[in-house]
Order: structure tokens, then sequence, then C-alpha cells
């Protein structure tokens, strides 16, 4: 059962600019958390995201589009990254969640992958 | 049928029932699925019982009919479905297969579902109760309970949350879940709707108490809620009375004995727990009935350790009126302070009415009257709300 695993992060103000050693402490935990699901063999896919304010948000309301700077909403949290999974049960996946770095001081959403029973 | 046989075949429909759902879903992974099946063979059992006669074993027939309807379902709808097909073959081994129903209590309180949800979950999968019966115990409306609970259920299955019993490191929390929704259940104070939950959350209990012999918190949960069984009838009797205001007459005391029996063979596994202390506290109330006294000093020190590991708002208010009650009032005051300001406190009923005793003790009259309202204005029924205003 594939499940994606969506890593949240708190949002830091537009000017933060991370210290080299916060840089490589989080490439250290990021890289050990990715190390241990690929030598899970349970990796289907996933990516990293750009921060925040490199997104762009777009709509279309009554035919006309309306991009906008940033994120949808205001929130404490953003995506920065994702992976899907392939594990037997929730359970698994949650294991997997907590392992992440995202959730110490973020957040870590565990959702099932929508499998299309006519394919 | 004489009440005695009513409540037998009742209980003995509901252990049937049960057992069949959680035999079903735990195979098919999909509680949801198991309910139609299980309806529909029931629904068939109306009419080909009364025609055929009632099988000698109605529960395989049942289990088979059900069975039949979910593996046409499986087909039916093209999806993958993996049920251990062998089962369905082996009479021996449907006779000698498992009771699920404690799998399914630990689906009902996985933590990827709703807790409030859990409680209204274990009634109506292991017990059989329909939404109508349900919803006004959790204040929702049939339709709104039904909604809520068939999303919980498809959660489960597409979620995949498994049917597996949790590991020996897993279990102590998982088990907990499960304890606090049937004690949420037993809770529930729905006098107004004339209905109580009390005997469905019991009969949780002792299928728990029976599935793990060894542990004992769901024996402590059982003797717990024995003990505020036992005390019904006087508590309903003259409006609102205090549990240390009782007729100690009206309360039942074989039932005040089982808890207690219930209580000790718990205490024998040497691992206290939440519900053991809470119905130690419980007993040492019911000690009233022997001793015409109710050893506060004794259940100041039960609320004491209790607190020092499993503190809740709920156990934390109680220790400031049992302080009271034992006659330390400085204690009293200084532990209720500080939960006064708590944001969670603020809409907490009994927090304010046992800080309208405590000012009263403390002869601030003004303090115990503004707070004696504001409890009886959040009080659950007129008779208690009564009582607090006559305290003014």
């Amino acid at each position: 059962m594939q499940y994606t695993l969506l890593f949240h992060g708190p949002n830091m103000p537009a000017d933060h600019v991370p210290s080299a050693e916060e840089q490589a402490q989080m490439q250290r935990v990021w890289g050990e958390y990715m190390t241990a699901l690929n030598a899970a063999g349970i990796v289907r896919g996933g990516q990293a995201l750009m921060p925040v304010h490199t997104g762009s948000t777009v709509r279309l309301r009554d035919g006309k589009r309306h991009v906008q700077d940033g994120p949808m909403a205001d929130s404490k949290e953003s995506l920065g990254g994702f992976v899907v999974i392939d594990v037997p049960d929730l359970d698994v996946a949650l294991d997997w969640a907590a392992r992440s770095p995202s959730s110490l001081h973020g957040s870590t959403e565990v959702r099932p992958v929508w499998e299309n029973p006519l394919a | 049928m004489t009440p005695a046989a009513w409540h037998a075949a009742e209980v003995a429909a509901r252990d049937a029932y049960g057992r069949l759902l959680a035999r079903l879903a735990w195979r098919w992974r999909d509680v949801a699925a198991a309910e139609d099946a299980l309806a529909a063979a029931l629904e068939a059992a109306l009419t080909a019982w009364p025609r055929d006669g009632v099988p000698a074993a109605p529960q395989a027939w049942l289990a088979r009919v059900a069975e039949r309807r979910l593996l046409d379902a499986a087909r039916h709808a093209r999806v993958a479905a993996h049920p251990d097909t062998q089962w369905m073959l082996s009479q021996e081994r449907e006779e000698a297969a498992m009771d699920r129903r404690l799998s399914l209590l630990l689906v009902c309180a996985h933590p990827a579902i709703d807790a409030q949800l859990h409680a209204a979950l274990m009634l109506q999968t292991v017990l059989g109760l329909d939404s109508a019966r349900i919803a006004p115990a959790f204040l929702a409306t049939p339709e709104a309970m039904k909604r809520r609970l068939s999303r919980a259920k498809e959660k489960i299955r597409q979620a995949r949350i498994p049917f597996e019993l949790p590991g020996e490191e897993a279990l102590p929390e998982r088990l907990s879940a499960v304890l606090e929704a049937i004690y949420a259940a037993f809770s529930i104070d729905n006098d107004a709707a004339g209905q109580s939950l009390a005997d469905e959350a019991i009969f949780l209990a002792e299928l728990v108490s029976l599935h793990l012999p060894a542990e004992p918190e769901p024996l402590g949960l059982l003797a717990l809620m024995l003990h505020v069984q036992a005390r019904r009838a006087a508590r309903l009797t003259l409006g609102f009375t205090p549990l240390a205001q009782q007729d100690t007459a009206l309360w039942d005391r074989a039932m005040a004995r089982q808890a207690d029996a219930l209580l000790a063979r718990a205490a024998g596994a040497g691992r206290p727990g939440p519900f053991q202390l809470e119905a130690a506290i419980q007993s040492a109330h019911a000690s009233r009935a022997v001793t015409g006294q109710t050893p506060w000093e004794q259940i100041l020190g039960l609320y004491a350790v209790l607190n020092a590991h499993w503190p809740t708002l709920g156990t934390l208010v109680a220790a400031c009126a049992a302080a009271l009650e034992a006659g330390r009032l400085d204690q009293a005051m200084a532990e209720w302070a500080p939960l006064a300001s708590l944001p969670e406190a603020q809409g907490y009923q009994p927090l304010w009415a046992v800080g309208g005793f405590i000012a009263r003790a403390a002869g601030d009259r003004a303090a115990a009257a503004s707070r004696l309202e504001r409890a009886a204005g959040m009080a659950q029924d007129a008779a208690q709300a009564s009582f607090l205003r006559g305290a003014i």
C-alpha cells in the first residue's frame, strides 16, 4: 500500500538566512533519514521543494487569472517536500513519519495514495 | 420473558453480533462492508429460520451467509480483496476461530481516528448499536453521527489501519486509548435522554479483561465502573446528591464487593495505573457504607499518587475537593488557584463548583457566590444547578 509523507516545516521570516551550522545540521539529519528510507527499499518517488517564498499561487476567477506571490494562505507551516512509500499498513507508515526530521519541529502528514480500482 | 431472561438474551445477542462482526471485519479489513454483510445475513435469517427452523449452529450459519455476501460484493466491485479462503473450507477452524473483538476495539481506538469517535465506533461495531441510539449520548443528530462513523470506517479501510494486534511495546498506549473510550462512554451523563450506556461500557471492559487477563488496567477500569454503578440508585433519587452525602443504604453492596475483588486482582500484577487508582479512590468512598466515615486522608493520598503520574484537569480538581473535605483548606486553596487560570479550565464546571465551596469555607462570601453561580450556569441538569445555588 502506498502512502505519501508530506513534510511540513515551520515558516521562517523571508529574510532569515540559516547559518552554516544550521545548514550542515539540516543536511545531515535529512541525509540520514533519506538513507534509511532508501535502505528499506520502500521509496517509490518524492521531491524536495525550494523555499516557500520562491513559490507562486494561481487562481482562475471569472475567467481571470490571479497570480499571488508566495503560498496559498498564511500559515505557520509549509510543505517542504514529500516522498511516496510502499509499506504494508498505516502503522508502518506512521512509524516512518515519526522518524522524519520534519516531525520534530514541524509536522508530517500521512496520506494514502489513491488507487484506481479500474486501473 | 422475565427481565432476567430478557437481559440474558440481550447479552447473548450482543455477544454474537460483536464476535461475528469482528471476525468478518478482521478477515476483510473492512468494517463497513462487514456490517452490511452481517445485516444482510441477519435479514436472510429472519426469512429462512421461521421457514426452515433455526439451524443447529446459528452463528456459523450467519457467518457463512455474510461471508458469501462479502465474496460476491468483492467480485462485483472488482476490488482486490484477500480473504483467507482456506478458512472458508475448514469447519474446524471456523469453530476454533479466535474472537477478534479485541482487535476491532483497538482499531476503533487507533490514534489515526479522532478520539471523539472512539467510543461511538466501538459501540456500533462491537455491540451493534445503531447511530440513532448512539447519537444523543454524544450530543449529535443521528444523521451527523452516521456520517462521522461511516467516514471513520472509510478511513479504516482506505488508510489501511492494521487489524493485527500491536506489539508489546505499543500495546500499553493503544490499550489505554481503548480503556479511555470505554470510560468516556460510561461517563456520559445522559439521564436527560433517559438512556445510559453504562451496561454497554461494562460489557466492553469485561471483554478487554477477558482477552488480556494479565493486564491490570482493564480490571481497574471495570472495578471503577462497578463502584460508580453500585451507587447509581443513590445518585438519582433525591435530585442531585453528592457522593459523601448519599444514603449508603441505597448502594449496591454486592456490586461494590465485586469491584473490590477485581481491584485486588489488578493490584496483584504490581503495575499501578490511572484506572486502578481511580478505582481505589472509589473503593475508599464505598468504605463509608461499612465504617460510616469517608476516609478523606486516604483519598487525598491516592489523588497525590494519581496526580504525580497521570494528572488530568478532572483529577486535579477532585484532589482540591478532597483536600477541602479532609480539612486542609490551605492546601485546597493553594492547589485550586493555579488551575483556575488554565484556559481549558474556564468552561470546566467542576472547577468552579469546587472553587465555590473552597471560598465558602475560607469565609469569602463574594467569591463563593460568584463561583457557585458560574458553576450552576454550566450544570448538566436542573437538580445539580439548584444544589449549587442552594449552597450560596
